[in-house]
């Protein structure tokens, strides 16, 4: 790889604590941003992702605008990964499935506490939600997981570590779980 | 005298009648399982203790060590194919770790980080379960019964009550309790039965302990299930 290498990331269906899980990794991300360049984060705050290296994904697809951010990305990075729970099993999002749609939407939008005006809402700038919650390699191809909830910041570090030296990525037994 | 057969090249002691899975055990040898548990009588179903005894996979929970026999365990090949078991009980189930209060003392999850299994990877069937909390004393969450057998092995042959079956054929195969009404709030279960200590999940779970060990002091949190053994094992704790 010439120069630096560019990674982009994003929060799907996630609650954004993989990537605080991410700057966990503290005062490495000093010596991580000599190797890298971040494009499409919510650090960089850039919308539309370009050509990339590593693309990380949070979280599942529950909505329309998930699935078409996630292929965006999987058509833009070399390697795609799943970080944390959400990305690969849809997570605490995917325990909506038990449930219809319908009884979701109205268990918030008309029976829950202290709404006035009961309607669910269906403004065209709001992406439909899908019937399911899925884990993203239901949808693109994804090369490489990390689990946890979130993954732990060392993980996500052996990880980077291991990719860009172009070793195989190995974790040790502390650095998988999956909650 | 004493009969040996070779499990991944080391001489292992063996007594007439013992099965593979017994024998590495006297011998300090971990092989995975899940519907295993030395107390009862093996059921074979999981496979994830699955070897290659004389070139042949078996489970080795129900396969009879015989003298001379070669059996492989550890070997990357039976890694992936027990990974691979493991990712289709995940998928079947609805196991959400981050939400479930057996999350780092489950040996579904100790097992699979055993295999270093990093994600199920295939399709989710997301199947419509439900939670039976009837019992004042213990609650069975049905998304993650794995239908290992053990509580329905431990009810029927050891507390004599019967309380649990299996029911259903594929997909839909499910664990029953067998009350008029299906609840276990409606059967004489109760929470020091053996039946209550013996699930390697979070499916049959004791009421109001919760998050009494935090995560991350738990069983497998810091050992991998092969130093520290099974759930069954540390019930009584």
């Amino acid at each position: 790889m010439s120069g630096k290498v560019k990674v982009a990331t994003t929060s799907l269906a996630g609650c954004f604590g993989c990537h605080m899980s991410f700057l966990d990794i503290d005062e490495r991300l000093i010596a991580l941003s000599e190797l890298v360049e971040f494009d499409r984060t919510p650090i960089t705050d850039i919308k539309e992702v370009g050509p990339c290296d590593i693309g990380l994904i949070e979280g599942g697809v529950c909505n329309a605008e998930n699935v078409e951010v996630l292929k965006e990305f999987r058509r833009n990075c070399r390697i795609l990964v799943a970080m944390g729970a959400c990305a690969i099993n849809g997570g605490i999002p995917a325990m909506r499935n038990s449930f219809d749609l319908k009884e979701c939407l109205e268990e918030s939008y008309v029976h829950g506490v202290g709404v006035e005006d009961p309607q669910i809402p269906s403004d065209t700038e709001i992406p439909l939600l899908l019937n399911k919650v899925h884990p993203i390699h239901e949808v693109v191809k994804i090369d490489y997981f990390l689990p946890g909830c979130p993954p732990p910041a060392d993980t996500i570090w052996t990880f980077f570590e291991q990719l860009l030296n172009n070793q195989p990525v190995e974790f040790t037994y502390r650095q998988i779980h999956y909650d | 005298m004493i009969r040996h057969f070779t499990l991944d090249g080391k001489k292992i002691p063996f007594r007439e009648g013992q099965t593979i899975m017994e024998a590495a055990q006297d011998a300090g040898i971990y092989i995975p399982h899940l519907c295993y548990n030395p107390e009862f009588v093996p059921h074979g179903s999981c496979r994830v203790c699955t070897v290659k005894a004389n070139g042949r996979i078996v489970a080795s929970c129900t396969t009879p060590a015989t003298e001379e026999m070669q059996v492989e365990n550890e070997t990357e090949e039976l890694q992936g194919n027990r990974r691979e078991l493991l990712q289709m009980l995940f998928v079947e189930g609805n196991h959400v770790c981050p939400g479930c209060e057996k999350s780092g003392a489950c040996q579904l999850q100790a097992v699979a980080y055993y295999t270093g299994m990093l994600a199920p990877e295939f399709t989710y069937f997301y199947p419509m379960r439900t939670v039976d909390s009837s019992h004042p004393d213990v609650a069975i969450d049905y998304n993650r019964c794995i239908l290992c057998e053990l509580c329905v092995r431990a009810s029927r042959d050891e507390d004599g009550k019967n309380i649990f079956s299996i029911d259903g054929r594929g997909i839909n195969t499910h664990l029953t309790v067998n009350s008029a009404s299906g609840k276990l709030g409606d059967t004489d279960f109760d929470v020091h039965d053996k039946a209550a200590q013996v699930c390697p999940v979070g499916a049959i779970l004791p009421k109001h302990e919760g998050y009494n060990i935090p995560i991350g002091q738990r069983l497998y949190d810091r050992k991998p299930i092969s130093v520290v053994g099974d759930v069954a094992d540390h019930q009584e704790e």
